[in-house]
């Protein structure tokens, strides 16, 4: 017996750099506290609660942030045995997706433009029943959305930051589980939330598996799960690369699955347009980013020494993105469909920064992220805005003539397309700029003059919105635009100042996505 | 070095010879008495056809909540042994760690318990 205690190694108690990591301890402590919430607080006390202690949450993590930030080492802070890195980009992203989630949170929050919020009460009631016709009537709302928001935040923090394989599955996990919860509980329309929540679930389940097993071949190449020792197995054996591509092909396919990244986009459009809106913001800003913080971290410190063998085949994954988003984009009727192809087409380009492989490419690729996050919560906020009597009014040929109808709702979300489209003075433009002018540096400037052909294709159906809104008469019985709540102004008002102020006065935002490279 | 495993090898011999002997010797020393219930699959859960008519074959719910319940709380044993072998290693820190581990699993046991995950019906 004493043969198998002698091989087991001693454990260490790991150094934790609480400091650094304390934003995300205080989100994912205050998911556990806004649990106990719901456990113990009656019904009609929940909300508030909620509300309150999750702005004051990404407040305070932002504060210890920003404190952090102003001294943390430029070289990085590697803690809890080497798992996480505390770099400037992983500071970065959880800035990004702090700014995203709080914008995000309003529109989960607001209770205006959909009496009682866009949640429905019970979700386990089923769809067309005596008891549904009886919750539909009532305005109470499914507070554990907030929980699971947190929850979902705080998985998207780790998987940022994460320096190993293991960690960052464990994360995609604490991330994905909640989103797929979150996907169902739209209080209108309620069949098509459940299909877009189910389909979600059975595809992110096997593009998590496609994760874990590629996971088990680089295990199998490099003996470890750990980015820095898979790097360094890469450049210095002369072992079969079998091992190594297959694996580094099925993660890199999980991961492209959770940034939307066509040909591996398919759940987009369905799970965008059954969401409740507000959860397909908080799903399209900070899922984007936390995906695409954990391809360029990966494809850095990984795989960056044997990039001749695979960036041949990510420049093709590149260009079906753009091509699907753009093309398919522009057959699509309905508002959120057509923004989810907008996001395909956008996670195209932002893959043309992540492979670019510098830091000028990682700094742009942070710099869209935060663009676009921005603008696609602004954007969501708007949609979330014109309603007939049936709830949203997202097909659009409701969307005819609505800017004589609102003028400022319809001025501001053209302002958010051409942003969408990358026209200059919005933070598009820059984001698109950066990205692109990284790639070329890079030596892609065949790619660069394919994503720049489909961004033009791209600003088409953007644009067709546009002249839908501006020059065609109003229908009759059109929808409403609903004059939103002060959450929902203040999340709108955010996204579009941004994008506003991003576009003219870009360069500190620029400083701070270039402030310091990856550390593995 | 293989002679580690001899025990082992003649646990399995044993459970073997056990579980033959007990299949073969039912039937000539045992009394037969049969009913429904000895005839259903063993430990499987619900007879999964014929459906019943009212409900189309739907189980109730509460079987998921309590399954979900039981793995909470298996996961939970399978991290308490590896710490208790490591207890002293690990000092102050595991100590900490898995009563903040512990913890965070009350915190979906009071949940369930307080939106009513354990009453039955």
């Amino acid at each position: 017996m004493s043969g198998f205690f002698s091989q087991a190694q001693q454990l260490q108690a790991p150094d934790v750099a609480y400091q650094a990591v304390l934003p995300m301890l205080l989100v994912l402590g205050a998911a556990c506290v806004s649990v106990l919430f719901e456990a113990f607080l009656p019904r009609e006390r929940r909300w508030g609660w909620q509300v309150a202690l999750t702005v004051v949450t990404l407040a305070g993590a932002a504060i210890s942030l920003i404190v952090y930030g102003n001294d943390a080492p430029k070289a990085g802070v590697k803690t809890f045995s080497d798992v996480l890195t505390i770099d400037r980009p992983t500071l970065f992203l959880w800035g990004t997706l702090l700014l995203l989630a709080f914008g995000a949170v309003l529109l989960i929050a607001d209770r205006s433009v959909e009496p009682g919020g866009a949640f429905v009460a019970q979700a386990a009631i089923r769809p067309g029943t005596l008891q549904d016709r009886v919750q539909a009537a009532k305005v109470g709302m499914q507070t554990e959305v907030f929980p699971l928001t947190l929850f979902a935040l705080g998985g998207m923090m780790v998987f940022c930051a994460a320096n190993d394989l293991l960690t960052m599955f464990v994360a995609l996990e604490v991330l994905s589980l909640p989103l797929y919860l979150m996907a169902g509980l739209a209080r209108r329309r309620r069949l098509l939330s459940q299909e877009a929540a189910v389909k979600y679930f059975l595809l992110g389940a096997f593009a998590s598996a496609f994760f874990l097993y590629g996971i088990a071949l680089l295990y199998g190449y490099a003996g470890s799960v750990k980015l820095a020792d898979i790097a360094t197995a890469a450049a210095g054996t002369n072992r079969s690369d079998t091992l190594l591509f297959a694996g580094m092909g099925l993660l890199v396919v999980g991961l492209l699955f959770k940034a939307s990244v066509g040909p591996f986009h398919t759940w987009t459009p369905d799970v965008y347009q059954g969401s409740p809106t507000p959860v397909t913001a908080f799903m399209a800003a900070c899922t984007k980013v936390a995906a695409f913080g954990g391809i360029l971290r990966v494809l850095m410190g990984a795989f960056a020494s044997t990039n001749w063998e695979w960036r041949g085949v990510l420049w093709g994954v590149a260009i079906a993105s753009m091509a699907i988003g753009a093309v398919l984009g522009l057959t699509q009727t309905d508002v959120k469909r057509m923004i989810a192809y907008s996001s395909v087409a956008h996670a195209g380009f932002l893959l043309v920064g992540s492979i670019a492989l510098t830091s000028k490419g990682v700094s742009g690729t942070l710099f869209y992220l935060l663009a676009y996050g921005l603008t696609t919560v602004a954007t969501f906020g708007i949609v979330s805005l014109v309603r007939d009597a049936d709830g949203e009014a997202s097909h659009l040929s409701q969307w005819a003539g609505l800017a004589k109808r609102s003028p400022i709702v319809a001025g501001v979300f053209t302002f958010l397309l051409l942003a969408l489209a990358g026209i200059p003075l919005t933070s598009g433009f820059v984001g698109k700029f950066v990205v692109f002018s990284a790639a070329l540096q890079s030596g892609m400037a065949p790619l660069v003059v394919v994503a720049l052909v489909f961004s033009a294709v791209a600003a088409f159906f953007y644009l067709r919105v546009i002249v839908l809104m501006y020059f065609s008469e109003p229908a009759a019985d059109g929808p409403t635009v609903t004059v939103p709540g002060a959450f929902t102004t203040m999340a709108i008002t955010i996204g579009a100042l941004a994008t506003l102020v991003l576009g003219v006065f870009p360069s500190f935002a620029l400083d701070w996505a270039g402030a310091g490279g990856f550390t593995f | 070095m293989l002679q580690a495993y001899v025990p082992l090898v003649l646990l399995f011999a044993l459970a073997g010879a056990f579980a033959l002997f007990s299949v073969a010797a039912a039937p000539y020393i045992g009394p037969r008495r049969y009913n429904k219930a000895k005839l259903d699959a063993y430990e499987c859960g619900i007879e999964p056809s014929p459906q019943p008519i009212v409900g189309g074959g739907r189980m109730p719910v509460a079987y998921y909540l309590t399954a979900m319940l039981f793995i909470l709380f298996d996961i939970e044993m399978v991290f308490l042994y590896p710490f208790a072998v490591s207890a002293n290693a690990l000092g102050m820190f595991g100590l900490v760690e898995i009563a903040l581990f512990v913890a965070t699993v009350g915190f979906a046991y009071a949940y369930v318990w307080r939106r009513g995950g354990l009453d039955w019906n």
